[in-house]
């Protein structure tokens, strides 16, 4: 072998190198895709309804061959961050990403998600107007709609009608706060280690915060009035903090600073309360075969004081990013996995009792779906299509939600109050010092707000 | 050159103070300057880079905290000269956080510190199945932060299911709301079951590096075994138990797992490791976290240069 020869192998092994490294880099995760063929990324929280879509994505294949969908999942608040860190630089990174509905109209009204409302209307056999017109408010901003909801969730109170017949006591269809926390004090028992009612006390704004702040709007409280003042420290709010924490101590269960919804799901599903006020697509997991309460649980609304519903709304979202390359691609598997046709396909492949709750009338008045979801199910639907959240408690509201603030800092106003409350859940610190600090907290964020 | 020429000046340097220092640059001359010169170019990549990997992210922190920087509300990021250090000083969140820092760092470090001693000075005895019980003994310590906290939260400390008042109910202590009333304690219990086998070990490695002619000797004068344990032992141990004290203080205070997963910063909870967790992910204030950062940062480097001090002085006290 030459000199020249073995100089020219070198530089022709560099080359090939150098080429592979490239294509390598530039076929990351198109890998293995033909030509003609667009990969739409997909940012999504680990929740079982979007597994259950990733199985199913083979029958989105079928109809759209040329589309290929690359799911990313996350932990919750990591799609928080991911998604937000993207859409707030215009990375572009994700196609197209689950949101919240705490989140749809703040990145709505950013320009951050792309304006659904057109592409939704021209095509008839999607029905827009299908969806519970609660969840689509709850999407919209100034009536565009931001995002398609894919499943979505009120509250309501689960009650052990066992234990009620037992001590005589008949729940009414539509109880008061009154009278479910007499029935808790009633029905606690300690020597049975069972708790009257079982109520979130973990701090947070998603756990405390979601029954509590539907609390507050039946009491006539709100967190800020129509010019951004926050109502921390008016009755309506002290008032029904005061009550929560009442029923709490007469009636909730033991170190409730550490039950959540996963952890009073454990606590009712043992049997160890007899009535719990969460979210509605809890009934799924109380009904199931490991629950030990399967079969002896009633439901009706959520308890009220001075408005008629209470029950929050929550939905998991799909919207697209308003920096994607490839939006109509992005659109056609929004349209597919939000459709009516994927509530049957769903109930049909994987088990009626799969398919994604609260978002579409139509999916109530399938036969199968209403037969597996028992006595919850049509509940659901009535309370989907009954709850406000323009205007859930007594007084107007400047924002869409209802257990939520639609401005960036709530979660962290939220957080931080929730803190203080479990100090008072504890008596380490009084409810009106609490609550003092709280309105402190709230006015600072209000106060951005008001700047506009 | 001979070896003379450069030995004596750094030996000397230190007691001849700086006149001797003087006298040792002034012979440097020529090639040995020059080579010394080189030495330094050959070093200055290595310095620069050093300088970069360690000092950037600081750096970065400190413009980070002079600017109004909401992650939600990125059209309205800009310069905000001190505000951001005003807002730490005024919102009355800092010292608070100090104050629960100090308090659950510093009861799991004596707590871990005492039960180290006592299970060190227990497997520096001979008996059977030593390996196995120090291999037992070390477990907690490998075990991650988030599983130890999730094993305590669930599994030790549930009001209704959990063992330790399944314990307390055998002995007819009524069950106790552990995480609502008590929760800085239940902090503390991880860390102490998590740090305990970290003291040991270091302590027992000052355990067996005890003479055993010096403890003979105590013997052979009389010495009781509380005496021997207080008068030759212990002293022996302090500077054992001053590089437990220094690493374990590294370790504790960025205490994060669990926090985030039993209390959620509620009840004297919040550390300052979680405070800035709270504040850049959950309030998205960059610019504030940024300053909370840089602010621990100079609170840490003044108590660690005080508290530095303090132990080589106890250091040299101990060499005289």
């Amino acid at each position: 072998m030459t000199a020249t020869t073995r100089r020219r192998l070198g530089t022709a092994g560099i080359g090939v190198s150098f080429a592979l490294a490239l294509s390598g880099c530039a076929g990351f995760g198109n890998l293995g895709t033909d030509p003609g063929v667009t990969t739409v990324t997909l940012a999504t929280v680990n929740n079982p309804q979007m597994q259950d879509m990733a199985q199913l994505l083979p029958e989105f294949n079928k109809l759209h061959p040329t589309i290929k969908i690359n799911m990313i999942f996350m932990e919750e608040n990591d799609l928080r961050n991911a998604a937000t860190k993207d859409v707030a630089t215009q990375g572009g990174q994700y196609d197209i990403m689950t949101v919240g509905a705490y989140e749809v109209p703040i990145w709505g009204q950013n320009r951050w998600l792309v304006d659904l409302t057109d592409m939704a209307a021209k095509d008839p056999a999607y029905d827009v107007d299908d969806f519970f017109q609660p969840v689509r408010d709850g999407v919209s901003v100034e009536n565009r709609l931001y995002a398609v909801p894919f499943y979505g969730e009120s509250s309501f109170l689960m009650y052990r009608k066992d234990l009620f017949e037992q001590a005589g006591l008949t729940m009414p269809e539509r109880p008061t706060w009154e009278q479910v926390a007499q029935f808790a004090e009633q029905l606690k028992d300690p020597a049975a280690d069972r708790a009257g009612i079982c109520l979130r006390g973990k701090p947070g704004w998603g756990e405390m915060f979601a029954p509590l702040t539907t609390m507050v709007n039946t009491f006539g409280g709100q967190w800020y009035d129509m010019s951004w003042n926050a109502q921390v420290e008016q009755p309506g709010f002290t008032d029904a903090v005061q009550f929560y924490l009442n029923t709490l101590e007469a009636g909730g269960e033991a170190d409730p600073v550490s039950f959540g919804f996963t952890e009073c799901l454990n606590l009712f599903s043992q049997e160890r309360a007899a009535m719990w006020y969460d979210a509605t697509s809890a009934a799924g997991s109380v009904e199931s075969s490991d629950s030990k309460v399967a079969g002896k649980v009633g439901y009706v609304r959520a308890p009220v004081k001075d408005t008629e519903n209470s029950g929050w709304l929550w939905s998991w979202n799909l919207g697209i990013n308003a920096e994607s390359d490839s939006k109509e691609q992005a659109w056609e598997f929004l349209k597919w996995a939000t459709s009516k046709e994927y509530a049957k396909l769903v109930g049909s492949t994987l088990g009626w009792s799969k398919t994604p709750p609260g978002t579409r009338k139509s999916t109530y008045q399938i036969p199968e779906y209403v037969e597996a979801g028992g006595e919850f199910a049509p509940l659901t639907a009535q309370i989907m299509s009954e709850v406000n959240p323009k205007q859930p408690g007594v007084k107007p509201q400047p924002w869409v939600g209802i257990q939520y603030v639609t401005i960036p800092e709530f979660q962290d106003v939220g957080n931080q109050i929730s803190q203080l409350i479990a100090d008072s859940i504890a008596g380490r610190r009084p409810l009106k010092l609490a609550l003092n600090q709280g309105q402190e907290i709230a006015q600072r964020a209000g106060e951005n707000q008001k700047k506009g | 050159m001979s070896t003379t020429v450069e030995t004596t000046p750094t030996i000397e340097a230190p007691r001849g103070g700086a006149a001797g220092r003087k006298a040792a640059k002034v012979e440097l001359k020529g090639q040995d300057l020059a080579e010394r010169k080189f030495a330094r170019k050959l070093i200055a990549p290595g310095l620069v880079v050093a300088i970069l990997i360690t000092q950037i992210p600081f750096l970065a922190t400190i413009y980070y905290s002079f600017q109004d920087w909401n992650l939600a509300r990125p059209e309205e990021r800009s310069f905000a000269g001190f505000d951001n250090y005003v807002a730490v000083i005024t919102n009355g969140a800092f010292l608070p956080s100090v104050w629960a820092t100090v308090r659950i760092v510093g009861g799991s470090m004596i707590l871990s510190l005492l039960l180290g001693l006592l299970l060190a000075v227990l497997l520096d005895r001979n008996f059977k199945g030593r390996a196995l019980a120090r291999t037992l003994l070390i477990t907690p310590f490998l075990v991650m932060p988030a599983a130890a906290a999730l094993i305590w939260k669930y599994s030790l400390l549930e009001v209704n299911t959990g063992m330790i008042n399944w314990g307390l109910g055998l002995i007819g202590i009524n069950p106790i709301a552990w995480n609502t009333d008590y929760p800085a304690t239940t902090i503390v219990f991880t860390l102490t079951w998590q740090y305990t086998p970290f003291m040991m070990l270091i302590l027992l490695a000052g355990l067996q590096s005890q003479s055993a002619e010096v403890l003979e000797a105590a013997d052979v004068d009389g010495a009781s075994v509380l005496q021997t344990f207080r008068h030759m032992t212990l002293p022996h141990l302090r500077t054992y138990a001053e590089l437990a004290i220094l690493l374990g203080t590294v370790f504790m205070i960025q205490v994060f797992d669990p926090v985030n997963i039993m209390t959620k910063g509620a009840g004297n909870t919040k550390t300052i490791a979680y405070l800035l967790y709270e504040r850049a992910f959950i309030g998205q204030q960059i610019g504030e976290a940024a300053a909370y950062g840089v602010i621990t940062v100079i609170v840490t480097i003044v108590i660690a240069t005080a508290a530095l001090r303090t132990m080589f002085k106890i250091f040299t006290e101990e060499a005289r």
